[in-house]
């Protein structure tokens, strides 16, 4: 990535591209399993995109990512394969996992993706590890460590960023801060105004950011990574963002008012870089267009392409329990 | 305590070294042979462990490769699982087994299911010792053998040695391993003493170990009890009763098929764990004695000698009257004879 990659047309169609990917992903997703198509349950980012993008462009590809439950987006933004996304999700042989992991589970470790977690806070500490080994092999690797505002209340939370700052370990803590840990919202579960606060506790430094803005995140996550790289150790970098959809599949959103969702949906953080690329210059209207359908276009044809690949197979379930020896 | 005994890992010079300092040993060969190797723990450093296991590793490695903690069981076992999925192959020590309750979602929730999860695209090549049991005074949340815990996850693999020998070789086994393994050493057994060969031999995982081969009776034990059985063994031979000793040492994945074999010819079988009986360990063995052709050479029911299902308390009269002792396991195999 250059230095400012939202300054360059092409960063700017990159980040634009997978904010839409993520975005039709996860709508694909939503309507597949409203009718019936896709079983278990998912936690979908719709709303989210600007921080899983923003935080992953300013990684290089040999750089690492821990993701969550609500990680679709991160996956999508380390450069996983869509169709091998939707393949796992609509249970196929040829999904990331082999249809062992599901939604909860995915990961790409080719991409650096170490893998999401059904585990509030369950990243966490593994990304503090995987740094540790970069850092013991003297390689110059940095992790970025997604986790929700709920996670911060989880002691793994406060083990991991603890170890990783009395060894000032490469990783860049990311709170995705939207507000709720499910239906408990952070004014109720916090007694600090911010996450970003906690980072004093550890003695390393905290940032809030405009979730919303994908220039914004990508710029403290960018600082935060140089640092990390540099050998100065961990940051905790707050994005604020919020989901338009429920926690999970069983949420009546009872916990949070419709006025309180369309102020935010008025807040998308794609429709507003689109905005913002329109009043640089960077992009034009048409370049804009292009992108949207390149991506619905992509989209379906990972549908279609997973929906025709061999469904996970019973036969050698058992095969992954151990690696062979 | 009880009296030493020998395995069937090959010694050379009859060379005599402690439990802890075969696991020492392990540790120490297997950091120069393997870089990606390296110790985390609580004390492990300069202090040299809560046991004394580490020792001297730290003035040889380093404060890099022998790496001290905070005391934060959750976070030093994820962190061993994150070095691991990213190439390194950690040994965590956690002070006591009682301990790793604090770590159990990296345990059982991450470690052991990765693997699996990702169907197949990563492992976690991680090490976790802990020493496990009863008979040092130390009561209800220091004392506690819970191996069957660890057993009951898919992905994980647990190995409780019982012997010096057992402690270097299955640990060689276990830093190699690709999975996650779970290695529960037991406490009285650090300063006992047994041949242990001073080459990097190892003892395959999931490898039953017949200790002692009798005609009458098959004893399966395992950790200190093996030792127990093995003294019990020594008594009954005076009464005129030939006993076998097993020990699987591997209790995931378990090898049934030497005990199988065994208790076919035996015709009785006396399974001693110091864990409590409700959803122990032994009854895994029990069901699998019933559950093959075996049930049909058996001369009297399975009997299982198993801890009190209660805590561990502190009075040392107490704490010896909460777990099978020598005397126990002789009478219990007397009444098996006498039944038979």
């Amino acid at each position: 990535m250059t230095d400012a990659p939202m300054a360059t047309a092409e960063a700017a169609r990159h980040a634009l591209h997978t904010m839409w990917s993520i975005r039709r992903f996860e709508e694909a997703v939503d309507d597949l399993f409203a009718r019936g198509l896709m079983h278990g349950t998912m936690h979908l980012s719709i709303g989210q995109e600007a921080s899983a993008t923003g935080v992953c462009m300013a990684l290089r590809p040999d750089d690492a990512i821990t993701s969550t439950h609500r990680g679709h987006g991160h996956c999508i933004g380390k450069g996983a394969d869509l169709t091998r996304m939707m393949a796992e999700l609509l249970a196929k042989e040829t999904g990331y996992c082999r249809g062992r992991g599901g939604s909860m589970h995915i990961a790409d470790v080719a991409t650096g993706n170490l893998g999401a977690n059904g585990i509030v806070a369950g990243g966490i500490p593994i990304a503090t590890g995987a740094a540790l080994a970069y850092r013991m092999r003297g390689e110059d690797r940095v992790v970025a460590c997604f986790f929700g505002d709920g996670a911060t209340n989880e002691g793994a939370f406060h083990e991991a960023v603890n170890l990783a700052a009395i060894w000032k370990l490469p990783v860049v803590f990311v709170c995705e801060n939207n507000k709720y840990g499910m239906s408990f919202s952070t004014e109720k579960s916090m007694a600090v105004e911010n996450i970003a606060d906690r980072a004093a506790a550890y003695g390393i430094p905290g940032v809030t950011v405009d979730g919303n803005d994908v220039s914004a995140v990508y710029e403290a996550t960018r600082t935060a990574v140089d640092r990390a790289r540099a050998g100065e150790g961990p940051t905790l970098v707050e994005n604020l963002t919020y989901r338009w959809k429920g926690h999970s599949k069983s949420d009546k959103n009872l916990y949070r008012t419709k006025e309180e969702i369309s102020e935010w949906r008025a807040l998308d953080p794609i429709l507003r870089f689109e905005h913002d690329l329109k009043e640089s210059g960077l992009l034009s209207e048409e370049d804009i267009q292009g992108i949207r359908t390149q991506a619905m276009e992509e989209m379906r044809d990972a549908v279609r392409t997973a929906n025709s690949a061999p469904d996970a197979d019973p036969s050698d379930l058992l095969d992954a329990v151990f690696a062979p020896v | 305590m009880t009296s030493t005994q020998t395995t069937s890992a090959p010694t050379d010079t009859g060379r005599e070294i402690t439990y802890s300092e075969a696991i020492r040993e392990a540790i120490g060969q297997a950091m120069e042979a393997d870089e990606r190797v390296f110790m985390l723990g609580e004390d492990i450093g300069i202090y040299g462990g809560a046991f004394g296991v580490s020792g001297d590793l730290y003035h040889r490695f380093g404060a890099e490769r022998i790496r001290d903690t905070p005391i934060s069981e959750l976070g030093i076992v994820g962190a061993a699982v994150g070095a691991a999925l990213a190439g390194m192959r950690p040994i965590v020590e956690i002070q006591f087994s009682d301990f790793t309750n604090q770590a159990m979602d990296q345990i059982v929730n991450q470690a052991a299911k990765i693997h699996f999860m990702l169907g197949g695209a990563a492992t976690v090549p991680m090490v976790l010792r802990a020493p496990l049991g009863s008979g040092t005074g130390a009561a209800a949340q220091h004392s506690q053998s819970l191996e069957a815990w660890f057993a009951h996850v898919p992905g994980l693999k647990v190995v409780m040695p019982s012997s010096a020998a057992d402690a270097k070789g299955l640990l060689l086994s276990a830093i190699d391993d690709p999975n996650p393994v779970i290695v529960l050493e037991h406490k009285l057994l650090y300063r006992t003493s047994g041949p242990v060969p001073e080459e990097a031999v190892r003892v395959p995982l999931g490898k039953t170990n017949v200790v002692r081969r009798g005609s009458d009776l098959t004893i399966v034990a395992t950790g200190v009890m093996v030792s127990r059985s093995l003294e019990a063994a020594g008594i009954l031979a005076d009464e005129g009763v030939d006993v076998s000793v097993i020990d699987p040492r591997t209790l995931s994945p378990l090898d049934d098929a030497p005990i199988l074999e065994d208790v076919g010819r035996t015709g009785r079988v006396l399974l001693v764990q110091e864990a409590p009986g409700h959803g122990g360990f032994t009854a895994e063995i029990a069901a699998r004695i019933t559950e093959s052709p075996t049930i049909y050479r058996l001369l009297a029911p399975v009997k299982r000698l198993s801890g009190l299902n209660a805590p561990i308390p502190y009075a040392p009269q107490l704490e010896t009257a909460s777990v099978p002792q020598v005397a126990d396991i002789v009478d219990q195999a007397l009444t098996i004879m006498k039944e038979s």
